[in-house]
């Protein structure tokens, strides 16, 4: 046949996919320094599990040498997008990024898995997704069927002074933004802040986003809750479906452009790098990287936005615990925050602040890639555990919900005591004990 | 033999699991840190203990299938790229500790564990073991003792096989030996630990290493030394080993090299200065202070412009900055990068370099050099871009006169990375023919059929 399209043809077309990149892949010297920090080659030892062993793949599709397969998507798969090889690398290679146009090229290359597509299409349309979730259904497809031990699925929703043992199944009953007016007033308001609360806050972790609500009419600002936010987009960017996630972007920069606020503020490490990172995500259209470019500059996660416009310490009740802190990946080496929420639990009376060992590792989490490879991130957080036992806390602290929900499940699986909570529900609780006295 | 056979056979001595095929996981084998080398293997093997690695090579000696050993794939010299396909064994899986001897402050170590972790792993007790790579975090135990690595410590310290007291290796037949031990004198038959150190996987399989461990240095003191010409940089040097003093440490930068820092980290690092001396002073405190004091006189007297004392551990981490991101920065100039590590007699140091900065200029490439001014170990760092042939043309040229000039001076192609297959072309002119025949014969001995690792060190044979 004239028209058959042969391998070759077929490479060329892969090639093409990454031609943009070839400079940026270049640029990474082979050195293998990334293999110390990447949490998965630490397990594994596999060269492809490492970003040195990406890049080189990404290289050889580029040079025609391999072709975009089932495997190649499956190597790219293997990355929690923690940057640790890129906060680390020698060159200044942004290999986590290069990672997602690697899944990126596979998506364009061949479509996404079905699975992935009705999930994705799923989280494309948010009243559908909400419903969904709200079903159970969605969290219910990537737990259970995913994760093989069903323990997996047990996490705590503790509250301090609740049976910590006590485990819950994930979906709140309300999610958090049913359970609140679109705006909380209070009097003469400091500032008007606008809370992204993220999905996994919204429908499991309502606690947390409680926690925030309360610590900022606590200090004098009104909380507006937009009802139409969506999901950052980051599970779909991070699989390198770009073209969906950057219309997942739109919706939440058109939603949050209709309302007039002083601060947009998040609670999850993920969910602000993501809202500070649209302009980026949107660079090739000029108008929506401005725009984005305006929201992400009033962007600040919770722990930033206190420290940065002031907290009250006065009315600060006692909590008597000792207590250590994870730092979440995309808290440490997307948004660099890591001070703030440790001047927020250190200026809590009565807390006895513990750093572990390796605090900025990840945790194993990785957003999907802990359904997709439980195995390995369970082994990976281990390693997390192993170091929480050493310090011998009563709580883990972490600032996002991903973590909160991976480290919890290890501790159970590990039959440890900890509780995980947010800072800022330490933070809550503390000015509640507060009032008691 | 037909490839499936192959693995199938390789599936049967380490199982399923270990043994990877697929053409992406194949490719991910086909390099290592060493710009332009790359070949496909046929199959990666992951063994667990050595009867199984006896057992893989003894098959493929039968069948005369290569070999490449390979730890962490780090090494600057093509060692471990499968260059004549077959298989690629990953030693990895070899990742214990196995004993740490108090008495006789030996370790006994399987060679996939990383050096960094053996530190950590006898800190605690107040000991070292001192080798300590670039890649101290990244290489694994086997590379750097078929590497015989050095590091910054070298000068005082010595490198890896003056911590190698003992091996147990696999022969190219699949005989297992044992060679030294805890003793720490030995003269039983010849050093054949010695000749596997440092024989880039190409005399045999190492499984385990017996390592000498040394007290950890109670005291230390840096600084950092700022020259205006190479003479003066280069005689300090010279006179502080003639003062008979041997610091732990002794580092130079090149200006190309302190340029390239500060550009990109602006430190503030005198950018006209002809070279920047690094210089560590280690042991007990009362020696310490008192070498301090004399280093410091020395380094007066040679016409240092500036020198300033470490205050502390992190105002030395500061200082030691520009050490430290050398390498990182001249390797973000360009795409590629070439560590090269010709090595001269400490007092010939200023002549080599004028000589690499010479051939810089006559084929105008970028040429960045910092290294182990002690040992006369210098890494003249080459960048460049890989995929421009006309610029790869000059590169090898300046390599050429790079290398020759080493030669011509007593010097070593290479101090610590090793030949491989990177500096092959220029072995007969360092041993000649007949100190290459003697290595052949030695080769051809313990591995007749030429499975290991073929084609490196010593090239064909
Ligand atoms: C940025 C950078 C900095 C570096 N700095 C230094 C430095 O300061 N000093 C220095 O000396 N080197 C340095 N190197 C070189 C390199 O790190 C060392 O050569 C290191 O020892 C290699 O260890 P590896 O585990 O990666 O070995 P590999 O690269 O996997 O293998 C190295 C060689 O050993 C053989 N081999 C590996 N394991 C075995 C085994 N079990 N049995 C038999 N043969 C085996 C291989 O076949 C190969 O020939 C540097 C490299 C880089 C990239
Ligand atoms: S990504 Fe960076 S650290 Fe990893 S091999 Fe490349 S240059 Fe080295
Ligand atoms: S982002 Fe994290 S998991 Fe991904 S390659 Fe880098 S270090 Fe490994
Ligand atoms: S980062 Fe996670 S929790 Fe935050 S909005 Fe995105 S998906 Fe939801």
């Amino acid at each position: 046949m004239a028209n058959e399209i042969t391998a070759e043809e077929i490479n060329k077309h892969d090639a093409t996919l990454l031609k943009d990149i070839d400079d940026a892949l270049a640029n990474c010297m082979k050195c293998g320094n990334c293999q110390a920090g990447c949490p998965i080659y630490r397990e594994t030892r596999k060269e492809f599990s490492v970003a040195r062993g990406k890049i080189s793949l990404m290289q050889a599709i580029l040079s025609g040498k391999l072709e975009i397969t089932k495997e190649f998507d499956s190597m790219m798969a293997q990355c929690l997008t923690c940057k640790t090889c890129a906060a680390n690398c020698p060159c200044g290679v942004k290999a986590d990024e290069l990672i997602l146009r690697g899944r990126h090229a596979t998506i364009k290359a061949r479509g996404l898995n079905p699975i992935k597509k009705t999930v994705f299409s799923l989280l494309s349309n948010r009243p559908l997704f909400n419903t969904v979730l709200r079903m159970g259904g969605m969290f219910g497809w990537l737990t259970f069927k995913d994760i093989p031990d069903k323990n997996a699925v047990l996490s705590r929703l503790p509250m301090p002074g609740m049976d910590p043992n006590r485990a819950t199944a994930p979906l709140a009953a309300t999610p958090l933004r049913s359970e609140f007016p679109p705006v909380i007033k209070v009097d003469n308001p400091k500032h008007k802040v606008a809370f992204f609360t993220g999905c996994t806050i919204n429908f499991m972790y309502t606690d947390m986003g409680k926690a925030v609500i309360d610590v900022l009419t606590e200090n004098g600002n009104e909380v507006i809750l937009p009802g139409a936010q969506h999901c950052c987009g980051t599970p779909v960017h991070v699989s390198g479906a770009f073209e969906l996630a950057n219309e997942m972007a739109k919706h939440n920069i058109e939603v949050f452009e209709r309302f007039e606020c002083d601060y947009i503020v998040g609670a999850c490490g993920s969910c602000v790098e993501a809202l500070k990172d649209y302009p980026k995500w949107l660079a090739d259209e000029p108008d929506w990287a401005a725009r984005a470019q305006a929201i992400a500059d009033k962007v600040r996660e919770i722990s930033q936005f206190l420290v940065e416009t002031g907290y009250k310490t006065d009315n600060l009740g006692a909590i008597n615990k000792t207590v250590t802190m994870h730092d979440p990946c995309h808290m440490v080496r997307g948004i660099h925050v890591t001070e703030q929420p440790r001047e927020i639990l250190k200026s809590i009376p009565g807390i006895n602040f513990v750093e572990m060992k390796e605090h900025d590792r990840c945790c194993g989490s990785g957003g999907s890639f802990s359904l997709a490879h439980y195995e390995l991130s369970r082994q990976i957080n281990d390693r997390k555990c192993e170091n929480i036992k050493a310090t011998n806390a009563d709580y883990v602290c972490a600032s996002c919900p991903s973590c909160r929900m991976h480290i919890t499940d290890g501790i159970v699986q590990n039959k440890m005591p900890q509780v995980v909570y947010h800072p800022i529900q330490l933070l809550a609780e503390s000015y509640k004990l507060g009032k008691q006295k | 033999m037909e490839k499936d056979q192959l693995i199938a056979e390789m599936k049967k001595i380490v199982g399923e699991e270990n043994v990877l095929h697929s053409k992406e996981a194949l490719y991910s084998y086909s390099y290592d840190a060493t710009p332009g080398h790359v070949y496909m293997p046929d199959v990666v093997v992951s063994p667990g203990n050595v009867q199984e690695v006896s057992a893989i090579l003894k098959f493929a000696n039968e069948h005369k299938i290569p070999v490449y050993p390979r730890g962490s794939g780090t090494n600057l010299s093509a060692g471990t790229a499968p260059l004549k396909g077959g298989i690629v064994l990953l030693m990895l899986r070899f990742n214990k500790i196995l004993d740490l001897d108090l008495e006789n402050l030996i370790a006994e170590v399987e060679v996939g564990v990383v050096v960094q972790d053996i530190n950590d792993y006898v800190a605690p007790h107040g000991l070292i073991y001192p080798p300590d790579p670039g890649t101290v975090k990244t290489a694994s135990l086997g590379g750097t003792i078929n590497e015989n690595s050095g590091g910054l410590r070298g000068l005082k310290y010595g490198i890896t096989k003056n911590y190698v007291q003992g091996l147990e290796v696999v022969l190219a037949n699949g005989d297992i030996i044992h060679t030294g031990g805890k003793n720490v004198k030995d003269v039983s038959g010849y050093d054949m630990t010695k000749l596997f150190t440092g024989s880039e996987g190409t005399l045999g399989v190492v499984t385990k290493a017996y390592l000498k461990l040394v007290p950890k240095p109670e005291a230390q003191a840096s600084m950092i030394a700022v020259f205006n010409t190479l003479e003066d940089a280069g005689n300090a040097v010279s006179d502080i080993i003639a003062a008979k003093i041997i610091p732990a440490t002794m580092e130079i930068l090149d200006n190309a090299s302190i340029r390239t820092v500060e550009d990109f980290m602006h430190v503030g690092l005198p950018t006209d200065a002809a070279a920047i001396l690094l210089l560590e002073v280690d042991g007990h405190p009362v020696i310490v202070a008192d070498e301090k004091e004399k280093v410091l006189e020395v380094l007066k007297k040679n016409n240092a412009a500036e020198v300033t004392l470490a205050k502390s551990p992190e105002h030395k981490e500061q200082l030691w900055t520009a050490r430290r991101m050398a390498l990182p920065c001249l390797a973000k100039l360009r795409p590629t990068t070439f560590v090269e590590d010709a090595t001269v007699p400490r007092s010939k140091l200023t002549q080599f370099l004028r000589i690499v900065t010479k051939a810089a200029k006559d084929y105008n490439v970028t040429i960045g050099t910092f290294g182990h001014a002690g040992d006369g170990n210098m890494h003249p760092t080459i960048v460049c871009d890989l995929r421009d042939e006309e610029e790869m043309e000059r590169v090898h040229k300046a390599m050429d006169d790079i290398f020759r000039g080493a030669v011509e001076l007593g010097g070593t192609l290479s101090g610590e990375h090793g030949i491989g297959l990177g500096k092959l072309p220029w072995m007969e002119l360092q041993h000649g023919k007949e100190g290459m025949n003697a290595m052949k014969a030695i080769k051809r001995a313990l591995d007749p059929n030429l499975i290991l690792n073929p084609g490196k060190l010593i090239g064909e044979c």
